[in-house]
């Protein structure tokens, strides 16, 4: 009889579990410690995985209580596909349903902006459009358009100083966050991905845009949220970084 | 001399490395006897960013060789159709010199387990690698290199050597073997065998592909050597002998430093590839 691979993985991810029957040193002894060098394997490099994948969530945790709260995280979770670069999309949920970490509400978001830079950082190259192919447009002709955005472009919307937070531990000399709501848009302008702080308005005008809406359509989407809304610097932003990368005139 | 026929022969009978990011730009400035680098396939499977560009990059001075972890040619069930399709957009578009995978299963269902783990070598698991095996390289169009695995434990219900069973896949599915000789070592201590009789008993005349890495020192629960295939340090003594002991009967073949984890400057890891030229200078026809 041998070991099926289903006792085999699930005394792998629980340490609780006995050793699976039918293993040995190769000299007829029990093989408990060579076991548990297939559960450490497991274990440790998924712990630094996400140790990896979340820097500022490890920064803000302490090194310790991440790679714990990893080690708990892992057995219910392990990777769903061998693309490790993908790995810990449940962990923002998970944060948020931890009662210890209630009083932190703001971890979760700081995990959605990790996974969202990575996520930026393996996407598709693309070519930008110029900024001349906006200016050239009459204002008529430029709000019945509608853009594509690049594959690396990411938009986050957070209760939180989403935007301070990322950049009071990635920064010197950067000030505190402030008790604000931030959304956070991410361009890529090469390799890089770079989170920048959206005005008031301006994530609801990413996303209509992002949803195939014409510049007008997003411009109303975007006011309604915020009145006073002026698509200028976001727009501006998102030229800068590259994120526009075609757009489509009516015809 | 060893008849090779079967050897599979696109890498260069070099050093190689296997890449790490943080060794771009040394490793085109000063790639000292490095000729050639193995990438781990699922890290380059993004849709595009640095790494691709990176390896772009590389391809244009250096073989590849596209080394799979995720595949899990030993899982109960067919290697997944998608990580298969992924894996031929990536070897289209790159077209390395060689690609290789593991005996071992890292999968259960859609999970990955993110590690090599061991079978038990009996005819079923026998029948069904070498499906898997077809089925690879059916999809893949080309002939591929299996590694053989690092064992830290033994399945009581083996009846197959491990070299007659790589031996034993190897003609049934025509794919060529990958010699990994630190694991040999690793799994020779760990199982109380020696590793130059695994090396005699080996396939020799399949294997295009060496491997050479760095392991640590542990105990099991009764006393006795537990060796862990950590690629975390330099190659020690025993096994740049095995290298030697291996090179001395299959001739000039492509051997691979592995340095995985703590991975050091990159001065420190093209010595390591240095000591791997000198080795092959003592083989060289």
């Amino acid at each position: 009889m041998t070991v099926s691979q289903a006792v085999f993985r699930a005394a792998l991810l629980d340490p609780d579990r006995p050793i699976p029957a039918g293993l040995s040193d190769g000299d007829g002894q029990p093989a408990a410690a060579r076991f548990n060098v297939y559960r450490n394997n497991v274990a440790v490099s998924l712990i630094e995985a996400l140790r990896t994948g979340f820097p500022i969530l490890t920064k803000l945790l302490g090194q310790q209580n991440m790679d714990g709260l990893s080690r708990q995280y892992l057995r219910a979770n392990p990777p769903s596909s061998p693309l490790m670069m993908h790995y810990g999309q449940r962990l923002p949920d998970y944060l948020g349903s931890l009662p210890q970490l209630a009083h932190l509400g703001y971890l979760p978001d700081v995990a959605r902006l990790e996974l969202a830079l990575r996520r930026s950082y393996h996407a598709a190259d693309s070519t930008p459009i110029s900024p001349t192919r906006l200016a050239v447009l009459d204002p008529d002709a430029l709000m019945a358009a509608t853009v594509t955005l690049a594959p690396a472009v990411g938009l986050l919307r957070s209760d939180w100083p989403l935007y301070d937070i990322w950049r009071f531990n990635t920064q010197e000399d950067a000030p505190k966050p402030a008790h604000v709501a931030q959304d956070v848009l991410i361009t890529r302008p090469e390799f890089d991905p770079s989170p920048h702080a959206l005005p008031s308005g301006g994530a609801a005008w990413i996303q209509a845009l992002l949803g195939g809406q014409t510049l007008a359509a997003a411009l109303h989407a975007a006011q309604t949220e915020a009145a006073d809304f002026d698509p200028t610097e976001t727009l501006t932003l998102m030229l800068s970084g590259n994120a526009m990368i075609s757009l489509t005139q009516e015809v | 001399m060893l008849d090779s026929a079967h050897r599979p022969e696109s890498l260069p009978t070099a050093p190689g490395v296997g890449y790490k990011p943080q060794h771009f730009t040394q490793i085109l400035q000063e790639p000292g006897p490095v000729a050639w680098l193995e990438i781990h396939a699922e890290n380059y499977m993004g849709d595009g960013g640095r790494p691709l560009a990176q390896l772009r990059a590389l391809s244009e001075r250096f073989a590849v060789s596209v080394h799979g972890v995720g595949l899990s040619i030993g899982a109960e069930t067919p290697p997944d159709a998608d990580h298969l399709a992924r894996l031929k957009r990536l070897i289209a578009w790159l077209k390395p010199a060689s690609f290789s995978e593991h005996l071992a299963w890292s999968t259960h269902g859609a999970e990955f387990l993110n590690d090599l783990l061991p079978l038990p070598y009996t005819n079923a698991t026998l029948t069904r690698v070498a499906d898997h095996i077809d089925q690879v390289q059916t999809a893949l169009g080309r002939r591929m290199l299996l590694e053989n695995p690092s064992s830290y434990l033994a399945f009581d219900d083996s009846t197959w050597a491990e070299t007659e069973f790589l031996a034993e896949l190897a003609r049934r599915t025509g794919c060529g073997l990958l010699l990994d000789v630190n694991n040999v070592f690793v799994s020779a201590i760990n199982m109380g065998s020696s590793p130059q009789a695994y090396i005699d008993a080996f396939a020799l005349d399949r294997v295009g592909e060496i491997h050479v890495g760095g392991h640590d020192k542990d105990a099991d629960d009764h006393g006795a050597p537990l060796l862990i295939d950590s690629h975390s340090r330099p190659v020690i003594d025993p096994v740049w002998d095995l290298l030697d002991h291996t090179l001395a009967r299959l001739g000039p073949t492509p051997v691979l430093v592995e340095w995985d984890n703590d991975v050091p400057d990159w001065p420190v890891l093209r010595d390591q590839a240095a000591r791997v030229a000198l080795a092959l200078d003592r083989v060289a026809t």
